[in-house]
């Protein structure tokens, strides 16, 4: 990648404030950043949601979303200043000279027209070449991305392929004028770990094959590294630091970039027994007709934390549903305390609902933006326990300060909280039942790399004093491997593993978990070339 | 409604028996249940029956001088399809520019005054905007005619002037719900990833309302359109009694205050099915350009 590197400046901003309108009022998003780009060369832009990151993406072809203003600075792309440019000059370097790839592909091609159709649709606005030369280059572009059926996969709608394919027609969509510069805004975010190395590997070659410069956008350091020549990373609008990848990831000179990968430090050592809480045996399960569990058996150690893994659709959180009893099974049974437990939720006793708690994805979507912190935990006290008054007010201010908040957070909303603040509210009402097994759902998925940190301490701290079980569901292997003491590995729906941590993770692989593990992107700017060797060989 | 047919006609000086009489004879003396389901068998068979009223037997007279119902309402259906038609024509495109234009320039002045046009002209009632048209166009200034009188000798040019008023007052109560909607579905489009990946490709704003944003935003609006039709036709009750239009609409009223039970059943018959019609063509319009409804995955 270095030695593609020329000196001729491509993009120079300088000095970039922008302002955002929200909640009545003007917030500064950028406070003044600098940026330069080489030709050839690809810069990673990293940081936290919130940090500007994906504004300053944007920022470089001159486009701001509704809602807000670039206040001042100078964007000089091949010395025009796209700031102060019209809407009709700048219309005519979007998508033609430089191009941008989104992070959510589904969402960002039209569902009305052909695949095809929309891969051309810029190219095919220079007029310089006619539409089935496109077509052919894009067919060209579809078989250099891997991607399967290249003849024809353009006939398509978007509906009717997957996100790691879109997200690979997208890159074809936005290499097929030839850009001199492409922004990927968070291209591989979406996608499962097993995807995200062929579309990054794809995205890779392609840049490297026409030399063309980019800017990375991602919250994500190990990826980032398999990309940039350079990182850049910011927080609140401002730059931290930047340096060539390798000196970042050797030697970062700032306490904030070394705590952007700080999960992958939190390290427990593992423990169990085989006083197990829960047994699930031979579950087979199904969403109407399309059967998505298989002879599924699991056991949970009592007081113990099991990580359930595996991609999407691999039937993690629907084996969550049937432990609660949201989905009952067709086939198998569950032992919870050594009692069986009746597949239907409507059937179970509330003694039997308190001691399962379940906490989900999206704290957003999990509590009722109409109920003040006090309702919300106050609840399931009332509801499992039938303490009401003081005694209630008590031990739900009792609860916060569990979860490291207080008593000032007893009148607010859903919405006057921080993300992190909402997942702890969430476990504390998961906590107000005093359960004994505590379903996590991919509860840090949602949030930033030093909030997940706190989260994830915070669940262990409980269990500590509590003595409370987890099943701990997740796509991240970092997560997996600060929490848990046994885990389970998920495939299509079967378990293809189940043992201890130290087993799991270290060799001999079944082949999937082999596949998954490798998969994972490590802080070693040649870990995806030594990878694909690898997997080539 | 108090009273039928028979107590309507002979009126309060009636004797008992004659009334009674004039029941058996029009078949009302039957349990309502009975009289539904001979209509209903009726109708199936594409009998609508005969109209009460215009049958006397005077002395004299060979046999039964009652019309059908169906020869009384085709014409009649023609003439309120004629109104309809043209109001469509009218209000359609220009609901649709107009929501398309304010939704590209929204929080304009331009979309402000549109959209408060607007909501007054779909919160008056069709009669009070009718006879502000008649005071504006038909008595202050005189231009068109107040009273749309037309039968099958009208020529084609003059039914377009003596139906203008009628047209205009159409025109101007549906279209605002249609600009509206379609102002909010473009707008709920435009606020989509995939717009914003358009303007990022360099499309411009043309090419972004026309090309990707109104194939996606067809099934709201022809769901909207087809509620508008509906509504002229319906709406067109009393629009045709105001303005003295010979429509259906003007009949069933007509037919109401008489009691004339089968035309009013047929003309009930009409607007249901009408309604059910154009929203089973509006779905298919929103099959048909919906490639995720149309091809699988």
């Amino acid at each position: 990648m270095t030695s593609n590197k020329s000196k001729e400046l491509l993009l120079e901003m300088k000095n970039i404030h922008i302002d955002g309108f929200s909640d009545e009022r003007w917030h500064k998003i950028l406070k003044g950043v600098d940026l330069k780009l080489y030709r050839g060369e690809i810069l990673g832009l990293i940081g936290e949601s919130g940090a500007g990151k994906s504004t300053m993406g944007k920022a470089a072809m001159g486009y701001t979303q509704p809602g807000c203003k670039i206040i001042k600075g100078e964007i000089l792309f091949n010395g025009h200043d796209l700031a102060n440019l019209s809407e009709n000059e700048k219309r005519k370097i979007w998508g033609t000279k430089i191009s941008y790839v989104a992070q959510s592909a589904a969402a960002s091609f039209n569902p009305a027209h052909r695949l095809m159709d929309q891969t051309i649709s810029a190219a095919n606005r220079l007029k310089i070449n006619p539409t089935d030369v496109l077509k052919k280059d894009a067919v060209q572009l579809y078989e250099s991305l891997q991607l399967p059926d290249a003849e024809n996969i353009g006939d398509r709608y978007p509906h009717q392929v997957s996100g790691g394919q879109l997200q690979r027609i997208m890159t074809a969509m936005a290499m097929s004028p030839r850009p001199e510069l492409i922004i990927f805004d968070e291209p591989t975010t979406a996608l499962d770990v097993t995807t995200q190395v062929e579309v990054l590997s794809a995205m890779r070659s392609i840049v490297d094959k026409f030399n063309t410069a980019a800017i990375y956008i991602t919250h994500d350091l190990a990826v980032v590294a398999q990309m940039a020549d350079r990182i850049k990373v910011l927080r609140y609008g401002e730059e931290v630091e930047e340096a060539e990848t390798r000196e970042m990831l050797s030697n970062p000179k700032e306490e904030y970039t070394k705590s952007l990968w700080s999960v992958r430090s939190l390290i427990k050592p593992e423990e169990t027994n085989q006083d197990y809480i829960l047994s699930i045996k031979n579950i087979d399960a199904a969403y109407g007709s399309s059967k998505v569990l298989h002879n599924v058996s699991i056991d949970i150690p009592k007081g113990k934390t099991v990580a359930i893994v595996g991609e999407s659709g691999s039937g993690k959180s629907t084996t969550a549903r049937v432990i609660t009893g949201l989905l009952p099974q067709l086939k198998g049974e569950i032992i919870f305390d050594g009692k069986k437990l009746s597949p239907k939720l409507e059937q179970r006793s509330k003694e039997e609902l308190r001691k399962i708690q379940i906490i989900f994805q999206m704290p957003d979507t999990a509590m009722n933006p109409r109920q003040t912190v006090d309702e919300i935990i106050g609840r399931p006290i009332e509801f499992y326990q039938g303490i009401k008054g003081k005694e209630r007010e008590a031990k739900v201010i009792e609860l916060l300060k569990m979860i490291e908040l207080d008593e000032t957070f007893l009148d607010r909303l859903p919405s006057e909280l921080s993300g992190g603040q909402k997942q702890r509210i969430c476990i504390a009402r998961a906590l107000a039942a005093n359960p004994d097994l505590i379903i996590c759902d991919e509860v840090t998925s949602a949030l930033d790399q030093i909030v997940q940190e706190g989260i994830l301490k915070l669940l262990q701290k409980l269990q500590k004093e509590l003595g409370v079980t987890y099943i701990f569901i997740t796509h991240d292997i970092a997560t997996v491997k600060a929490i848990s003491d046994e885990i389970v590995v998920m495939y299509q729906g079967e378990v293809v593993e189940q043992g201890l941590k130290s087993k799991i993770l270290n060799p001999p692989y079944p082949d999937y978990t082999e596949l998954l593990l490798s998969s994972v992107p490590e802080m070693d700017p040649d870990w995806l070339t030594n990878l694909l060797n690898k997997r080539s060989s | 409604m108090p009273g039928d047919f028979a107590t309507e006609i002979l009126g309060q000086s009636a004797t008992k028996s004659s009334v009674k009489a004039l029941r058996a004879e029009l078949g009302l003396d039957k349990p309502p249940v009975t009289r539904y389901l001979d209509w209903l068998g009726n109708v199936f068979q594409g009998d609508f029956g005969s109209s009460f009223s215009g049958r006397s037997k005077v002395q004299g007279d060979q046999g039964d001088r009652s019309r059908e119902v169906v020869g009384l309402i085709v014409p009649r259906l023609k003439n309120t399809l004629f109104l309809t038609g043209v109001a469509a024509m009218l209000a359609i495109p220009l609901s649709l520019i107009l929501g398309i234009s304010s939704a590209l320039y929204r929080n304009s002045y331009y979309d402000r005054s549109a959209t408060g046009v607007s909501l007054v002209t779909v919160s008056s009632p069709e009669f009070f905007t009718a006879y502000i048209f008649i005071l504006l166009l038909a008595t202050l200034f005189p231009v068109f005619p107040t009273i749309s009188n037309v039968d099958e000798n009208t020529t084609l040019v003059e039914r377009f002037y003596r139906t203008a008023l009628p047209v205009f007052t159409l025109t101007l109560i549906t279209m605002g719900h249609m600009m509206r909607m379609t102002r909010s579905a473009i707008i709920n489009i435009l606020s989509s990833e995939y717009i914003e990946m358009a303007k990022l490709s360099g499309a411009s704003r043309y090419e972004v309302i026309v090309k990707h944003a109104l194939p996606n935003a067809w099934a709201p609006i022809s769901q909207v359109i087809a509620i508008n039709l509906a509504y002229m036709l319906i709406g067109s009750v009393v629009v045709e009694y105001v303005f003295n239009y010979q429509g259906i609409g003007r009949l069933m009223v007509g037919s109401v205050y008489n009691r004339d039970l089968p035309v009013v059943q047929a003309c009930a018959l009409i607007f249901a099915s009408t309604y059910v019609i154009l929203n089973l063509i509006a779905d298919l319009i929103g099959i048909i350009s919906n490639p995720r409804l149309l091809y699988p995955k």
